[in-house]
Order: C-alpha cells, then structure tokens, then sequence
C-alpha cells in the first residue's frame, strides 16, 4: 500500500463536490430511523424490517457503488491515472491503496450509519445494531472491493453495479430463490442471523446460506475480484484514440 | 544515455491496424515524431511507455523490455497528450506527490527543482483547477521531470501553447537533450519539428515513412506545394499583394478565407507579413492547412 496514493485517493474521492453525496443517503437513513421509532414505539422487529429493507438493500450498496467506483474510475476515465502508473511503484501497491481508502470510506459513511439507523429505530440491548454492523461491515467490505474492481474492468461500471445491487439482488433476489443464494447481501446476513438466535425468526432476520457458506463466498468473491483487479490494472491499455 | 529501441513493432485493435511494423531507434538528443493526426503516433508513445502491449515485435529501453515494468519508470519520463490531472491539489502538492511516487531521497527539493525548470513556483499555492491549459502543460512537464529522468516522451507537448510557450519549451527541451538526455515528442505540425528535432521520424498511416534530420525530410516535403489558410482584414488586396511579391504559386478566395499555394514555404512565410504590412491588411488567421500536410504526408507514403 502507497501512503501518496491513499492520500491523492483521499483527496480525490472527498475533496470533490460528489463527496456531498455521501452524506445525503446516511442521513436519510437516520431520519427514517427516527421516523421508525416514534411510529412503532422503537420495536426491534419494525427496525430490523428498516435495516434490512432500506438500509442492507438499498443504502449500503448503493453507498459502496459510489465509493468503489469513485475512488478509480473518475481517473480511469479522464486519463489522470497515468500519473500514478508512470511511476517505479507496483500496481498492486496502487490498488490496494485505494481499496484501503475505499473500505475505510465505507465503514465511516455506510457502515456506521446503518448501525445508528439500526439503534435509533429500535433494538434491545443493541443486539440488533452489533449484529446488522456485522452484516453490513461484511457486506460492505465484498461491494466495495466488487465495484472498485468493476471500474477497472470495465467503463461500465457505475450502470452493471446499479444493475447487480438493485435488479439482481433487490428485485429478482425477492423473487427467484436461486437468486438469493448468490447475493452478497444474504451472505452477510448469515452472521447476523446466527448472533441473534431464537430472536432472528421473530425479528425477521433472514439469511438464504448457511454461516460457513455466507462466510466462504464473502472472502472468495472479495479476494477473487481484487486479484482480478490487480491483474487488469498491470495491463491496463492507456492510448489515445488515435 | 538511453535508448529506446523498436523493432518490427505493430499494434492493431481489432481490424484496425493503428501502427504497422515499424523500426527505429531513439536515441539521446531531440527526436521529433512527425504525422498527421490518426498516423499512429500515440499510440507509439504509448507502447514506447510501457502502457500499451505491442501486438507483434519489441520495445526496449536500454535493453529491457518496457511492457510490464513499472522499473523503467525510473528513467522515463512521461507527458501524455490527455489535459486531466489531479485537480483539487495545488501545483505544488501534486508535485510533491509525483516525487514521492519516485521514492527520491529529498521529495521537497525535487518538487521545487522541477516547478522552477518550468517556471511556475509563482502559481504552485493554486490549485490545478485554477490553472490556464499553459499553466497545466507546464505543471505535466515538472511531474515528467521531477525525477531527473534519461527519457522523455511527450506527446503533442505544444498543443494549446501560446508562441512565447511554445519557445519557452523548446529552449528547454533543447537544454535538456544537450545535457545528454533522450527527448523524443510527437507533433503534426511540420515547421515546430523542424525548429528543435535533430532527428525527425515521419509515420503515417502506421507505417513509418520516413527517418533523417531536418534538411533531408525538409527537402523531401518542400518539393511539395504547401498549402495556407489566411483570413485577414481584406483577403481580396492581400492576395494580389502575395503574386505581386511572387510569394505564392496561386491563389484561392472561396468560403470567406484565403488559400495559398506556394512550393516554397519559407520564402512565403518571410514574405508574408511584409507583404500584409505594406498592403496595409490586418491578419487574423494563419495556418497551414491541414489536407495539404496529409497530401504531403500520402506523398510520403506512396514514395
């Protein structure tokens, strides 16, 4: 890992005017939070349906979406990373920097925040909040490393991350079985479901894996994506179009 | 001394075949890469610099291979043709950053060294976003120079500069290839090539059509018309004026500018603004028009 690089990453991804909208869905989350428990007089069951709908389906994703694709892909596209590759550094070095950057970005402004969320609206002896922390923490790390990977592999990347977050693991996960089973977010949430215990069934925490099965395609897909990255990023094309 | 090295080099994407087995050795001193646009010459550049695999043949650099080695970014030193770079950091912080990239010993005192090379130590507190597209340009070819390198590539360097820019870096490069460094840059324009490059290499369509100094490809292209597009303050009196002075072969009015033809290029660009002074007309426009190089390239090519 390169201490410029996280530093240029850092001021990249924070120092431009997109980095406001890292606060805007976070602080959605809280006040629905809140919304949540003056509704549902703080039932754990009402906030799990919160942080598992809103907060596991469609803020943390979409938070990792614009972290890992924001910490390379602006300069993948603009041509800037030359500066970075032009230089007696390995690549590997390069990558693995701004994953660091990416994964603390998104325990700061996702991971956090869907634990607060979790607090706010309702939990009993934070039980609830340790165990959604441990799925989003999980969950977070495998998008965040997926999507930075995608925006080396491909141009594309922001379009077939929104496609897998949302179409394939929010809308066809809800209805085609086998989807589910390959689904970072139900891999994560196997943790969680097993900390909770008898009390999972009765608050509505569900995983479609088993732990040990969650846990190994966790670390297979994070790995297996950032080896893949590492790889494109050593070869990776910069010409003109000329 | 370093030297770069091509041998039987082609690169195709697809069906396109971009650069088409090309040989040459770059050596230390000044070597322009003339062509037109589309001839292949990024693409070059980028194979020289280690960010592009050639589809057939080799490039080395003093032996070594360059694809996959981010080592012989030790001794190169590179200006790429995009205007991106990092925008929210202050000259001065995106320097420091690309020297400490380099792992030198006193990061501060290269940084500063390559910003005072460029002349821009004044402007390092602002932030590049802030910068002219002359100021940027500059700003690129501190972080090429920050450490010092045997190589340098630059592509399109004189892009976008303003004439007194424009000299200002070329009495630098010039300075840096009498320090005995390997300078090599690429450009479409015949007569900045000409000004500074020892050695010109001409390539197009991907095919490297001609190699010498600047007398030999000079002759090889001035036996050809040239082809200017003037607008001025009045066209009508400045053309007259040009065949009165025997300057130009011909002369064409059409579409609200002037075309001349001249198979001597030099004595019609010293003639030129005596002639437009004495004939009372303001000039707006001049350039060379860019069919009439691609003519002269084909020329080239079909030799």
């Amino acid at each position: 890992m390169n201490p410029v690089v996280m530093e240029l990453t850092v001021r990249g991804l924070l120092g431009r005017r997109r980095s406001l909208l890292l606060l805007v869905l976070p602080v959605l989350l809280l006040g629905l939070a809140a919304l949540t428990r003056w509704a549902s007089g703080a039932s754990p069951s009402a906030s799990a349906g919160l942080t598992d709908g809103f907060a596991m389906g469609t803020l943390l994703p979409l938070m990792c979406l614009l972290i890992g694709t924001g910490v390379i892909g602006p300069e993948i596209d603009d041509g800037s990373i030359v500066y970075l590759l032009a230089k007696p550094v390995p690549r590997r070095s390069i990558l693995l920097a701004k994953l660091a950057v990416a994964l603390a970005t998104t325990v700061v402004f996702a991971v956090l925040p869907v634990m607060a969320g979790a607090a706010i609206a309702g939990d009993v002896e934070l039980r609830l909040t340790t165990a959604y922390g441990v799925a989003a923490l999980l969950a977070g790390v495998a998008y965040t490393a997926l999507f930075l990977a995608l925006s080396v592999l491909t141009r594309n990347a922001v379009v077939v991350g929104l496609l897998y977050a949302l179409l394939w693991e929010s809308v066809l996960g809800g209805y085609v079985p086998g989807v589910r089973d390959v689904s970072i977010r139900q891999w994560a949430l196997a943790p969680a479901e097993r900390m909770l215990g008898y009390r999972a069934s009765g608050w509505g925490v569900d995983s479609a894996v088993s732990m040990p099965v969650g846990l190994t395609l966790l670390a297979v897909v994070t790995v297996g994506v950032t080896w893949l990255a590492i790889r494109r990023l050593t070869t990776l094309r910069l010409a003109a179009a000329d | 001394m370093s030297t770069i090295t091509l041998t039987g080099v082609s690169r195709w994407y697809g069906n396109v075949v971009a650069v088409n087995d090309v040989t040459m050795t770059v050596g230390p001193g000044i070597t322009g890469l003339l062509g037109p646009n589309g001839a292949g010459k990024s693409t070059l550049i980028s194979m020289m610099g280690g960010f592009l695999a050639p589809s057939a043949g080799t490039v080395t650099l003093d032996g070594g291979t360059v694809w996959r080695n981010p080592a012989i970014y030790r001794t190169i030193g590179l200006v790429p043709e995009a205007e991106a770079m990092y925008d929210m950091v202050t000259g001065w912080q995106f320097l420091l950053a690309n020297a400490r990239l380099h792992g030198l010993a006193d990061a501060e005192a290269a940084a500063r060294r390559a910003l005072e090379t460029v002349e821009m130590l004044d402007a390092a507190d602002r932030p590049i976003a802030t910068y002219s597209k002359g100021m940027k340009q500059r700003v690129k070819m501190a972080t090429a120079l920050v450490h010092d390198p045997a190589v340098l590539l630059l592509d399109e360097p004189f892009n976008g500069m303003d004439p007194r820019q424009r000299l200002h870096l070329m009495d630098l490069l010039r300075r840096l290839a009498a320090e005995g460094r390997t300078v090599l840059f690429s450009s479409h324009i015949l007569e900045e090539v000409e000004q500074i490059a020892g050695t010109i290499e001409v390539l197009v369509a991907g095919r490297h059509a001609a190699s010498g100094d600047y007398r030999r490809i000079r002759r090889l292209m001035t036996e050809r018309p040239h082809q200017y597009t003037i607008a001025s303050s009045d066209d009508r009196r400045l053309a007259a004026a040009l065949v009165a002075a025997g300057a130009a072969d011909g002369v064409t009015l059409a579409g609200g500018s002037l075309a001349v033809q001249t198979s001597d290029w030099g004595r019609f660009v010293h003639a030129l603004p005596r002639v437009a002074r004495d004939a009372g007309v303001r000039l707006h426009d001049v350039a060379p028009a860019d069919e009439s190089l691609e003519s002269v390239f084909a020329y080239l090519v079909a030799r």
